[in-house]
């Protein structure tokens, strides 16, 4: 083989072999039941950054929204995952047996007409992708067709991730309130609380991802992705080159919402609750700082982005709670400052060159790939 | 070529008539008509703030008018969007290079190809061997060949224009507008600039907005002087060159 078909099979594919093997081998051979399970947590918002890498990094929509759309697929298998458990040899001591606890305390007799859907677990399913990518595109729509963007955009996602936040605290009987929909405990009559399912868990989340991962890059190596830089370049350019722009930034919203919805649902399934304390603004922003830090023009650096950032707040925020945010805060500003393709640029423009001297001979050290058109990532 | 003589109503391709745009009750371009006919090459002079880039943002959609029509291969383009004018046919170059500078010069040839440009075309888009012929027809033409993977950032302010030029040939339009096509060009780049406009003009109309007036010279066949929103004069250039008003307001400085 040679070294340039080598380079470019590692530069396709090394940063993907050595992630799945972390996550496929290392981790559940190091980790405990309790941390495989917190790595589990931290994955599902994986699925968010990939989104935002291509609605943020490849396209220029910043949004600071992406909780809700991973709230929304969170929610959907909460719903069903509640209504299994409030059968009503469960609930039998309430006023109406059969409905969920928190609608019997809140004098709600009978199941809301849009909780009756979630009986079924075929609908649940779609819904997790489909309502995300609904309500993405109704918003998307509405501003892109408008041509609202830039920070305009990223504000309207804020204002929408505060009003749907108070929406669902507000409305108690129907959606659990501030505490969130709680107490889940089978999927199918599978009880998704013990070690065991946890770890299986795991891997389904893992795998997702991965191909979660692998459906990001077919769009990015297509047409479409260059499109989508282009349009983040030079957006008049691209409609004056016979695009209808909006339906590509549409598109791409849409795509981001489904794939925070389906993170949603994992988190959902490992974690045994939703709420909207999880959902609002400051994840959404934290989900932004995620994907800031692991790097936003590379999938697999995201998604990493999303693990470490996730493991240091665990670990400090135990530790220093007052502080914690300032410091996340500090590392934002530091990473947009300072390294803007975040560690994935760092690896690109320090590890890779060294790498391919040592591996591959190269006598000098190969200027670094421009970050945009590396869509191998 | 130039077909100079009586204007025949089949072989005008564009037709400009009675159009008025006014920004907040000032009227950049006032009551104009302009007609451009099959495989003419116009060039548009007139001192800053004639109006010359706003007529070209009227054709292209960019700017709505507020009155009067636009009819392009009879059809009304005013109340369309800029991707739908664009695929009737009509190709504009910006005044300041505008080019992806993130991709390489064939990628940014490629996304100007008119194929694949719904969301669900672009994603199934092959780069077929048809396409790349075309590309690289299309950059030996610009001058581009053996810069078809440099990105485009790198290239000199001339190479950006000739390959935002280049990205308009692809789409193969009937009508192309280049606003000031040379602009920021070296002597040598303008003498090659004069020469592709040349040859891309066979079998299409060109719209050149121009202040170099010895590049004028150079590729004009028609021209329109554009002042304070209307037609001042139309004509060939050694007329317009004679004209008194023109010398006036325009050539005189």
């Amino acid at each position: 083989m040679t070294n340039a078909k080598l380079r470019s099979l590692a530069s396709n594919w090394l940063g993907f072999v050595l992630l799945s093997a972390l996550l496929i081998l290392v981790f559940p051979a190091v980790l405990d039941d309790f941390r495989l399970n917190l790595v589990g947590k931290y994955l599902s918002f994986g699925f968010v950054v990939l989104g935002l890498v291509l609605c943020w990094g490849y396209t220029g929509i910043l949004s600071l929204g992406q909780g809700i759309f991973f709230g929304l697929g969170g929610y959907c298998i909460a719903m069903f995952l509640k209504l299994e458990a409030s059968t009503p040899e469960n609930t039998a001591i309430q006023s109406t047996p059969g409905i969920p606890d928190f609608m019997d305390w809140n004098q709600l007799t009978e199941l809301p007409f849009f909780w009756e859907p979630f009986h079924s677990f075929a609908f649940t399913v779609i819904a997790i992708m489909a309502v995300p990518a609904a309500v993405a595109f109704i918003l998307a729509y509405a501003m892109f067709k408008r041509r609202v963007g830039g920070v305009y955009f990223a504000i309207i996602t804020q204002a929408v991730t505060a009003v749907l936040t108070i929406l669902i605290i507000g409305q108690q009987g129907y959606t659990g309130g501030i505490n969130g929909i709680t107490d889940l405990r089978t999927l199918l009559g599978w009880d998704i609380r013990t070690d065991e399912a946890h770890n299986i868990l795991y891997f389904i989340c893992v795998a997702l991802l991965l191909v979660c991962i692998l459906l990001g890059r077919f769009v990015l190596k297509s047409k479409l992705g260059r499109i989508l830089v282009a349009i983040r370049d030079k957006e008049e350019r691209v409609r004056f080159s016979g695009y209808d722009v909006a339906n590509f930034k549409v598109f791409v919203f849409c795509v981001a919402a489904a794939l925070a919805g389906v993170g949603g649902a994992m988190f959902t399934l490992q974690v045994g609750f939703m709420s909207p304390t999880i959902i609002g603004i400051v994840p959404s922003i934290e989900m932004v700082i995620f994907c800031a830090l692991g790097g936003r023009l590379s999938l697999i650096g995201a998604v990493l982005g999303a693990l470490i950032v996730n493991a240091a707040k665990t670990t400090f925020s135990e530790m220093f709670p007052e502080l914690w945010l300032f410091a996340m805060g500090g590392l934002f500003i530091g990473v947009t400052l300072f390294f803007p393709r975040g560690l994935a640029g760092l690896v690109d423009d320090y590890v890779v060159p060294f790498l391919s001297k040592v591996f591959l001979g190269d006598k000098k050290t190969p200027p670094p790939e421009p970050a945009v058109t590396k869509l191998a990532e | 070529m130039p077909h100079i003589g009586p204007v025949v109503e089949s072989d005008i391709l564009l037709a400009l008539e009675g159009v008025t745009v006014s920004f907040d009750g000032f009227k950049a371009v006032n009551d104009l008509s302009l007609y451009i006919q099959k495989g003419e090459l116009r060039v548009i002079i007139g001192p800053n703030g004639a109006g010359k880039t706003t007529v070209l943002d009227l054709i292209c959609g960019r700017t709505k008018v507020s009155e009067g029509s636009i009819a392009f291969k009879d059809t009304e383009v005013t109340k369309l969007k800029e991707h739908e004018i664009v695929r009737l046919g009509i190709g504009r170059k910006f005044q300041n290079p505008s080019i992806y500078e993130d991709l390489t010069v064939l990628e940014n040839l490629e996304i100007s190809y008119p194929k694949g440009r719904g969301v669900f075309g672009a994603l199934g888009f092959r780069r077929t061997a048809e396409v790349a012929d075309r590309i690289d027809e299309i950059a030996d033409m610009i001058f581009l060949k053996e810069h078809l993977n440099t990105k485009a950032e790198i290239l000199s302010h001339g190479q950006k224009q000739w390959l935002e030029i280049g990205m308009l040939l692809i789409q193969d339009p009937e009508l192309l507008m280049l606003d000031e096509p040379v602009a920021g060009m070296s002597v040598a780049e303008r003498v090659k600039t004069a020469e592709l406009l040349n040859r891309i003009i066979e079998g299409r109309a060109v719209i050149v907005i121009e202040h170099d007036m010895k590049f004028v010279e150079s590729i004009a066949h028609r021209v329109t002087v554009l002042h304070q929103g209307k037609v001042l004069a139309e004509g060939r250039m050694d007329k317009i060159q004679e004209d008194p008003k023109v010398r006036e307001v325009y050539l005189g400085h």
